[in-house]
């Protein structure tokens, strides 16, 4: 495979939901190692977007590749296939609420994979090992933090030995103070080389981390670029004024640049903006 | 009614009586089995299945709802395992005996019952177990086996108790078809002895323990399966 | 050999059939009527009753539960005339004793779901009405219990579809209903498959009328945030 050949490409998708189109004409594609930010106000169709990646939300139209390959979507088994190297984290966690962490962790392994029990333990724990929760892996998810929750999401994807991971607000469903933890595991992973998609609204976090913000807004891709370029002082672009609405709200200071416009309250909700760890205020 | 005869013929009519708890118990057991293994299909049929899987599921459900427990232990038992018997190469098995004739009718009934508890169970799943499921590159079929019945079985415990409590109540009505359980002794015994009062109330006592035993296991069972901190409350 | 099963229809089973249907239903509104009126006195007893009065209608409740219908039909058909009273037994016929046994059987039943609609009514509602100078029954009986019924309703009506079903027991006590007339048909007539799937069709189609009806009634009576839960 050469240089240029994306992991993942998307092309032109379209999604109607309901009667409105959700996702309109959206293409983007990443290379290995990137880090892409998906931000944008709620209802701009990101989840959705990072849904039909993997096909969990089928798109009306358009095409995805995986390294090149176009995705079969009617067969079951390539779609199967597809999934496992295409890691999800959701908002919600969505462990299996009946598995204890280190179980979150194997099935897949064994079901999927076909991984012996001692094999898929082995993986699970050095998993659960590197999202710091080695000490957890008996807990029910009724019994875990919400942080410690997604970190078990975390290590279930990463366990699947992804290509890419596709990772949908996973720290909105926080409290402010375990924030921080997940973070540092995205960062991490990062910094290893993961191929991520991100959607998020940690702007100054995700600023020092990603390769290219990409703006949607109405099921459209308005803007993309490098974080520093549509953040700089005086850029005029939509994802600045966006992101002044959000910092403004959370109290940062940083790449906000003037604010345009204010008092509408961004719909930003929940994030309270923090870099390495820990929470700065809470809206 | 002289007290002490009607209490000696109740204390001598027990054993007799008892006899009858081991067809009861076969019927009951075999019964919910039958409807267990019938019910979950269906449910999964009547969430997952294709539009016309998913009707189908509904007529038969609408079917074994709708008709009386008696009626359908006349249908088995004098009509369609009476007929099946008569067929070559099935007959000598078994098959228009009373007891199966019972078992079959409890059984599908209880089938339809226990489908629509178990699809209540599963359609109180949050959506996102399956997702997370398909995203890990499962197939519905292992997702449904390993993430969404697990967990729907569970949450069906309680409505299971009392589908259990009902079917022992039906259960008693075998004895039209000729199975010698509990009702049928007492009802011969208390026209050979003249005491139907006494030997309703032993029959009646004997149905209530067993009500308690059973729903009593049953909670046990939930309680020994239950997941750490995990109560979603009102699930059924 | 024998006739066709249309002819056989038309000339024997059908006209029984109806007749039967007939004597089912005599047997099932009354049983309805008073079951309902049994359940909802017990249901009220059972959550504002003074506290004996309470704890016998929960053993009432439970006795009744906890035992098979059939048992119940054959104590108060065979067994109450046994019971001597002053040197007289009470001896009821047949379509009375069935009434009687589903009426109670059917009023511990109903009495449950009442009890659970009586529950699921909050205090501020109480609270509000008193506040508004009502008297205590005043309270109950035109804030409370509407409230109640209309949750109740749903598990109210399939205990209705409990009692058709369940009406077919009373063939057993010799009450020639839908079941009595059909097992006296198919005796005589030796079609046992197509006289009892026959039965097993009007059954159906009682049953689904009067669920029907009852989901007319539920409708007619809805009011935002009462409705039906997703069955
Ligand atoms: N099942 C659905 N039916 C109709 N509209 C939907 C459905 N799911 C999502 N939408 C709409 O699609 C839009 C995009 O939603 P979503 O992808 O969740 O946005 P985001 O993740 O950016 O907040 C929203 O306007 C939402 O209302
Ligand atoms: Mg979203």
């Amino acid at each position: 495979m050469s240089e240029a050949t994306p992991i993942l490409e998307a092309r032109s998708l379209v999604k109607i939901l309901g009667g409105n189109r959700v996702l309109e004409n959206v293409s983007l594609d990443i290379g290995r190692g990137r880090v892409k930010v998906l931000i944008g106000p709620s209802g701009a169709g990101k989840s959705t977007l990072l849904q039909c990646l993997n096909f969990l939300i089928p798109p009306d139209s358009g095409h995805i590749l995986l390294e090149g390959r176009e995705v079969e979507k009617t067969s079951k088994r390539e779609l199967c296939a597809f999934r496992q190297q295409v890691g999800m984290i959701f908002q919600d966690f969505n462990l299996f609420d009946h598995l204890s962490a280190l179980e979150n962790v194997r099935v897949a392994l064994m079901k999927v994979k076909g991984m012996s029990k001692l094999e898929a333990t082995e993986r699970a724990v050095a998993e659960l090992k590197r999202v710091g929760l080695a000490d957890k892996a008996t807990l029910y998810p009724a019994n875990l933090s919400g942080g410690q929750k997604q970190r078990v999401a975390i290590a279930r994807a990463l366990a699947m030995d992804p290509k890419v991971m596709l990772l949908d607000e996973p720290t909105s469903a926080l409290d402010p103070e375990l924030i921080g933890e997940v973070l540092t595991v995205i960062r991490d992973l990062a910094q290893a080389g993961m191929t991520m998609i991100l959607a998020t609204h940690q702007i100054s976090f995700s600023a020092s981390l990603a390769d290219e913000f990409i703006f949607m807004e109405r099921g459209r891709i308005v803007e993309q670029g490098s974080p520093a370029d549509l953040l700089a002082r005086g850029a005029q672009s939509r994802t600045q004024a966006f992101c002044s609405k959000i910092s403004e709200l959370t109290g940062e200071s940083g790449q906000s640049g003037q604010s345009g416009e204010s008092g509408q309250s961004g719909e930003s909700g929940q994030s309270g903006e923090s870099g390495k760890a820990g929470a700065e205020r809470r809206l | 009614m002289d007290f002490s005869v009607a209490f000696n013929a109740a204390r001598e009519s027990l054993p007799y009586m008892l006899g009858g708890v081991g067809w009861t118990a076969g019927l009951i057991i075999g019964a919910m089995l039958l409807g267990l293994t019938l019910g979950v299909p269906l449910a999964v049929t009547q969430v997952y299945g294709p539009r016309p899987l998913r009707r189908m599921v509904a007529v038969y459900v609408w079917l074994f709802r709708g008709i009386p427990i008696l009626v359908q232990l006349y249908i088995f038992y004098f009509g369609l395992l009476a007929w099946l018997s008569s067929l070559p190469g099935l007959t000598g098995i078994g098959l228009d005996s009373p007891f199966t004739a019972a078992v079959a009718s409890l059984g599908l009934t209880s089938s339809a019952y226990q489908s629509q508890i178990f699809r209540g169970a599963i359609q109180s799943l949050p959506a996102g177990q399956l997702k997370a499921a398909r995203a890990l590159g499962m197939t519905d079929a292992q997702a449904i086996r390993s993430i969404i019945l697990p967990q729907a079985l569970r949450l069906a415990i309680p409505a299971w108790s009392n589908e259990y409590s009902i079917l022992l109540k039906d259960s008693a009505l075998a004895f039209t078809i000729g199975v010698v359980e509990i009702m049928a002794r007492m009802r011969s015994i208390a026209s050979t002895t003249h005491e139907p009062v006494s030997m309703s109330f032993v029959a009646g006592i004997i149905f209530f323990a067993l009500t308690w035993i059973g729903v009593k296991g049953l909670t046990l069972l939930e309680n020994k399966v239950r997941i750490a901190g995990y109560t979603r409350q009102g699930a059924v | 050999m024998s006739m066709p099963y249309l002819e056989f229809l038309r000339g024997e089973l059908g006209p029984g059939l109806l007749d039967g249907l007939w004597v089912s239903l005599v047997v099932i509104a009354p049983s309805a009527l008073l079951g309902g009126l049994i359940g909802l006195t017990a249901g009220v007893l059972r959550v504002y009753g003074p506290r004996p009065v309470r704890w016998l209608t929960e053993c009432y409740v439970s006795l009744f539960r906890g035992t098979p219908l059939v048992v119940q039909v054959f104590f108060w058909y065979f067994a109450l005339p046994y019971i001597r009273v002053g040197g007289h037994g009470i001896v009821l016929d047949p379509i009375p004793a069935a009434i009687l046994s589903f009426a109670l059987c059917s009023g511990a039943y109903q009495s449950e779901y009442i009890r659970g609609g009586l529950n699921s009514i909050k205090r501020g509602q109480i609270r509000a009405a008193l506040a508004l100078g009502m008297t205590t029954r005043q309270a109950v009986t035109s804030v409370v219990l509407p409230q109640a019924f209309r949750r109740a309703l749903p598990g109210c009506g399939n205990e209705i579809i409990y009692l058709i079903k369940y009406s077919s027991l009373a063939s057993i006590i010799t009450v020639n209903e839908l079941t009595g007339t059909a097992t006296t048909i198919a005796k005589n007539s030796w079609r046992n498959i197509e006289v009892f799937c026959t039965l097993g069709v009007f059954y159906l189609l009682l049953v689904t009328v009067a669920t029907g009806l009852l989901r007319l009634l539920e409708n007619s009576l809805s009011v935002p945030g009462f409705e039906r839960p997703q069955s």
